[in-house]
């Protein structure tokens, strides 16, 4: 039973293997093969043709942070749809399985418009 | 040694690599990044015991939405002077032996317990599909819980706004 | 067919009531676009109200709910009281304190409060672990933002990281527990779990379990503050804006104490002796730490935090006595305590919010100097705070420490009652230090007190009444105290 489902994986497997091999030999051929002069132009940083003014490694604005936050508060929220979806009609009766649902979609909506309205969204 | 155990071993072995990997680099966005194939290989042992679901959302989840965040709190940091210090002090040493006693303590106790088999109900996956199966006692059984949650997260994402936040003309420390 | 039953919403009507309360606080403001601190303040206060109505009338009743996941039983009525006075306390004693400190985000102050109180109730009714576990998570998470109020106050902002840090830690002990009594009960339901152990007794020789029991405690002995899980208190009490410390010494760690006594007393009852050895230990060094730590501290506020951590050791006696034969005894004494401690304990930080003004955080030992003189009131009910927090007659704390001793001399537990006495001759000295300070010294500085308002003094007199009345009158509180934990047994 374990085993039929493991094998029920195979193909993805396989699929990883040549992904690997394709990336690592992308890598490894352009490293064999490929002509190297390099001169301080090319190897310097590239942004979008423009000279860079200084180091890349600054600190992000927090909003950011609140940005990937929110992402994935809603992610999850997601997540929870997939197995109601595959359930829906199947549930007795089903406008209760329509209700709860509802009910969680509204309450992260409050969420949603918490976050409209205290200006998070706009970036001044 | 089955497939099976050969799988759970590599799964095994590719996640306390990398986990250590994590703590052990001096640049935190390397660190971050060895936390992807570790996800990524939790994501592979909850699919050898058969919750294919689990493993959908660790993968969706964690290897997507967590990491965007790991990365971003990465961001937040002064990088450059992080990255030169050495990060150990005083108390490595004692953090490090409290951390094996515990290891050591609930090893012993996991090879001691005894798992009852799974009952009937535990198969029930295999006739549902999994996400059924998650689904079936989620909207049911578990209906409380799961609007609990909503609610849960609704007070994470009025907490992140209340705290990350920047009124105007307002100087954080 | 996947049947969804029609859940009976008399158990979870407080907690309907005071989510709808919480939005319309939080979302009122933000729709209107105006800010109108005095109505959260009045709509926080009726909706607290209501919900204490609506638990009163309940009170009597057994009803489960949502598959066995949730109980009101008498039980889960007398913790929901208990939070929604703890509530209705803060909420008079921050009113003014929130607008002196300049926070902007009224609103979310006090639909954070009572989203955190629906947090608790959801642990005294859960009788699931998962259900335990959101409740908590609930609760917690309210409390971390809440800490951290005040975002332009560095030991404001430590004490969120520090209590989200180490919070989490410890949910993740309680979960790594949780997942092995689900391992080897094969359910999370607590009745199931009891039943489960009790058909096959084997169980209970079982490592795994044992060390699942453990870890969920690891995990509530951090949320009561219990040695040597204690060590976050200080710190985040001493951070937190005065209000939300007032309010976390209370509602939260009787919270944590519902759901631990329900989670022991329903699913793990057999293990008895286990957890007594335990808590015996546990109770010992709670009570000891805390009281010798809090004798050395010059602030009065982390004077306060370290009593807080001693107090959880005295009520950790009755836990451990009520695996003795008086077990309703023992576990009303539990109930009446933590009662008695949201009213003193409140009381006492209320004072400390009243001497705040400008330049003065209230906070110091010296800032009582020559209270008597300059409010002779405000004197007065810090007074009786103290003595009540000392255990000395006739207040709440009196009332409350005695049943507690009485239980354990009930189970025979002389040790643990010697131990308690003598610390609580210790303990009355640091209290009683800053009775002397009041009463003795010169104040330091002239001038009137900015925090006073109508809403604060209300609830000290609130908070004063409970503390007088139970200390006079405990007799009927504590029969309901009694009536309400049989239906455990």
């Amino acid at each position: 039973m374990q085993e039929e489902l493991i094998l029920g994986y195979l193909p993805i497997l396989v699929f990883l293997i040549i992904v690997t091999c394709v990336g690592a030999g992308m890598i490894i051929a352009s490293a064999l093969i490929g002509r190297k002069n390099p001169n301080s132009e090319k190897i310097s940083t590239y942004e979008c043709g423009m000279v860079p003014i200084k180091d890349a490694r600054q600190r992000f604005d927090v909003r950011f942070y609140l940005i990937a936050m929110l992402f994935i508060l809603f992610d999850i929220e997601v997540v929870f749809l997939y197995p109601w979806a595959v359930l829906f009609d199947r549930f007795n009766p089903v406008i209760f399985g329509f209700i709860e649902m509802v009910l969680f979609i509204v309450i992260l909506l409050f969420g949603y418009i918490y976050i409209w309205r205290k200006g998070v969204l706009s970036w001044s | 040694m089955g497939l099976q155990s050969f799988l759970f071993y590599y799964f095994a072995i590719v996640i306390i690599a990398t986990a250590a990997l994590t703590v052990s680099r001096r640049n935190p966005i390397h660190s971050v990044m060895f936390l992807v194939p570790c996800f990524i290989h939790t994501a592979g042992l909850f699919l050898l015991l058969g919750a294919e679901f689990l493993a959908a959302i660790q993968v969706l989840v964690y290897t997507g939405a967590i990491m965007v965040l790991y990365l971003f709190v990465v961001f937040l940091l002064d990088l450059p002077s992080f990255r030169i210090k050495k990060i150990t002090h005083q108390q490595t040493p004692l953090a490090v032996l409290a951390g094996l006693v515990l290891v050591v303590q609930i090893i012993v106790l996991t090879v001691v317990a005894v798992f009852p088999r799974p009952a009937a109900e535990v198969k029930a996956p295999y006739f549902l599909g999994n996400t059924e199966a998650v689904g079936a006692s989620l909207y049911t059984t578990f209906l409380f819980p799961f609007e609990l949650a909503s609610l849960v997260l609704l007070v994470a994402i009025f907490g992140a706004v209340v705290l990350a936040r920047r009124e105007r003309g307002e100087e954080l420390p | 067919m996947l049947d969804i039953l029609v859940p009976d919403f008399r158990v979870i009507a407080p907690e309907l009531i005071l989510i709808v309360t919480a939005f319309v606080i939080i979302f009122w403001e933000l729709i209107t676009r105006t800010a109108r601190h005095g109505m959260s303040i009045f709509l926080g206060a009726a909706g607290t109200l209501v919900a204490l109505a609506v638990t009163a009338s309940l009170a009597q009743k057994t009803i489960s709910t949502f598959g066995d996941a949730l109980v009101l039983d008498p039980f889960a009525s007398f913790f929901k009281m208990i939070f929604l006075v703890g509530l209705l306390l803060t909420i008079a004693i921050s009113t003014r304190y929130m607008v002196d400190e300049g926070t902007k985000d009224h609103s979310e102050y006090y639909g954070l409060l009572i989203l955190a109180v629906v947090g608790m109730m959801v642990l005294a009714t859960g009788r699931e672990l998962i259900t335990i576990f959101l409740g908590l998570e609930l609760m917690s998470m309210s409390l971390y933002v809440l800490a951290g109020l005040f975002k332009t106050d560095v030991r404001s902002n430590e004490a969120a990281l520090k209590y989200f840090v180490l919070g989490s830690f410890a949910t993740c002990f309680m979960l790594f527990g949780m997942s092995y009594i689900y391992g080897i009960a094969g359910t999370t339901h607590l009745r199931q779990i009891g039943r489960a152990i009790a058909e096959n007794p084997a169980l209970l020789a079982d490592k795994g379990l044992i060390l699942g029991m453990f870890t969920l405690l690891v995990g509530f002995a951090f949320k009561i503050s219990a040695v040597p899980f204690h060590q976050w208190t200080p710190d985040v009490y001493e951070g937190a804006p005065t209000s939300v410390t007032a309010f976390m010494s209370a509602g939260p760690k009787a919270a944590a104490f519902a759901a631990m006594i329900r989670v022991l007393m329903e699913a793990l009852p057999l293990m008895k002796t286990d957890w007594e050895l335990l808590f015996t230990v546990v109770a010992v060094l709670t009570m000891t730490v805390g009281n010798l730590v809090a004798l050395a501290q010059e602030s009065v506020k982390r004077m306060l935090a370290y009593s807080s951590i001693a107090h959880v050791g005295y009520i950790l006696i009755a836990f451990v006595a009520s695996v003795g034969g008086h077990a309703d005894r023992a576990l009303s004494a539990i109930l009446f305590y933590l009662l008695a401690y949201t009213f003193m304990n409140t009381g006492a930080f209320a004072i400390l919010i009243f001497l705040r003004r400008e330049g003065i955080s209230g906070e110091k030992l010296d800032d009582f100097a020559g209270l008597s003189r300059r409010s002779p009131i405000g004197a007065l009910a810090m007074l009786i705070f103290l003595f009540s927090l000392a255990g000395i007659p006739p207040t709440a704390g009196f009332a409350a420490k005695l049943s507690v001793f009485y239980a354990a001399v009930q189970g025979g537990y002389y040790a643990l009652v010697v131990i308690g006495v003598i610390n609580s001759a210790v303990a009355a000295y640091y209290y009683l230090r800053v009775v002397v300070v009041m009463y003795m010294q010169e104040p330091a500085t002239e001038g009137g007190y900015a925090g006073t308002s109508p809403l604060l003094w209300a609830g000290i007199a609130l908070a004063l009444a409970g503390t007088i009345v139970l200390g006079v009158l405990p007799g009927g509180v504590l029969e309901a105290a009694r009536l309400s934990v049989i239906s455990l047994l």
